[in-house]
């Protein structure tokens, strides 16, 4: 069971990285976007600070968000997710496997982009690591929360609009929490309450988002 | 007796369509079963309920007597299920496809299946340059790299040329004598004429369902 989920993240990576542009894509979106917000607002070192967290983790979920619709499209319309339906194994190890490959290919590039982002949005540095922190936290939920809307969305014609409008409103929590962390190491507060309520979603967002997918996928492909 | 894979009183609904209704089927050992019956007269909804993808809205599919809703996993390891899609990635070698299926199943004998449907000198090119004959073929060496005893065929023939119909003929031909069973859905010849024949037009309703 172990090896069926290696073969898959295995597998997933390896195509992202031959078709290059596809893992790049999302990470230069994030990377866009950001820079887009010190154009936009004007060059006021004080309020690009202030706005820094929020702006840095809403360009991350907008990102993630793009790369959702591919994340079973593919597989279901050549047949292959057919197939990994097949696999002699519970259809929650695939699901697994599919939604850490796609962590490890979109989520991991927005971590290490994130504090070099930071330092554009001239963010005080004692908040970076606070940010890699809740990005790490955040990220993995993004994905859990993300693959349940990309497979409820197979078939659906529009799929990549659908699921933004099903996923954006359940990443309002992530959201929150995400920036309060970074305020509040910015403000001098005790951080660890919104970390545990992050982790407390990590830890909710792991078992029901996995089952909920695969029985979406099954609903998918009857 | 119990047979490798037999179904009765089948009732697939797609939609709000009665496909077909009533219907029971057996395969022995060794044996085939061909399906017949106009284009969507459930030949592919049948196979893929067979493979266990989607359960029947009424009757039950038994793999050597066990109710494959009961027992998904060593079904699921017992057969082999080739559909319309051929399931290639196309950034992928044909050797790199066709181990990553293998060993989702636990391992496999990836050289013969190569060399059963001659895709020995393709191994190492990209499946986006492969036609749809070798996209085909490649699908199909999934059944020789991995052993299992129940090949379910969705038109394994299309855009197969004569050679490749002849290598699916001796395969079909040689899991047979080895024990193994076959259904295949196909409009081409594959060497079943002594096959059991099930037409599904006996069991197929155009009418909506109550």
């Amino acid at each position: 069971m172990f090896q069926i989920f290696c073969q898959i993240v295995l597998r997933d990576t390896r195509l992202a990285l031959r078709q290059g542009l596809d893992a790049f894509m999302v990470v230069m979106f994030f990377v866009i976007t950001v820079t887009l917000f010190p154009l936009g607002v004007g060059p006021a070192p004080n309020l690009l600070a202030l706005m820094a967290p929020g702006v840095i983790w809403v360009a991350a979920l907008l990102s993630t968000m793009l790369s959702l619709d591919r994340l079973f499209q593919h597989d279901y319309e050549d047949g292959s997710l057919e197939l990994l339906l097949l696999t002699p194994a519970p259809l929650e190890v695939v699901v697994l496997a599919k939604i850490s490959a796609h962590w490890l290919l979109t989520g991991l590039p927005l971590i290490v982009a994130s504090p070099l982002l930071a330092v554009f949005m001239n963010m005080p540095s004692e908040g970076y690591l606070i940010l890699v922190t809740t990005m790490l936290l955040g990220t993995p939920v993004s994905s859990l929360i993300g693959a349940v809307g990309g497979a409820l969305t197979l078939g659906a014609r529009r799929g990549g609009v659908l699921v933004s409008l099903l996923v954006l409103p359940l990443y309002i929590p992530l959201l929150i929490f995400g920036v309060s962390a970074v305020d509040a190491v910015l403000g001098g507060l005790s951080v660890k309450p919104h970390l545990l309520l992050m982790g407390a979603m990590l830890a909710a967002a792991l078992p029901l988002s996995v089952w909920a997918t695969a029985a979406a996928l099954r609903q998918a492909c009857e | 007796m119990t047979f490798p894979l037999s179904g009765e009183n089948l009732t697939c609904i797609r939609g709000d369509r009665i496909v077909f209704s009533g219907l029971g089927f057996s395969v022995e050992a060794g044996g085939a079963v061909l399906l017949t019956g106009a284009n969507g007269s459930g030949k592919t909804s049948l196979l893929r309920l067979m493979a266990g993808l989607g359960r029947p809205a009424e009757g039950t599919i038994r793999h050597n007597g066990v109710d494959i809703a009961e027992d998904p996993f060593s079904h699921r390891a017992d057969i082999h299920y080739v559909a319309h899609y051929d399931a290639a990635k196309p950034a992928l070698t044909v050797e790199e496809n066709l181990a990553f299926w293998t060993a989702l199943h636990g391992g496999g004998d990836i050289p013969s299946g190569l060399a059963a449907f001659d895709l020995g000198a393709l191994k190492s090119v990209p499946a986006r340059f492969l036609s749809a004959g070798q996209k085909r073929r490649l699908a199909l060496a999934r059944l020789v790299a991995i052993k299992s005893s129940i090949w379910l065929l969705d038109e394994p023939s299309v855009a197969l040329d004569r050679a490749s119909l002849d290598n699916l003929r001796a395969q079909i031909a040689r899991h047979r004598d080895e024990g193994g069973a076959v259904i295949a859905s196909t409009h081409a010849e594959l060497g079943l004429e002594d096959a059991a024949n099930l037409d599904l037009t006996a069991f197929s309703h155009q009418r909506p369902a109550a």
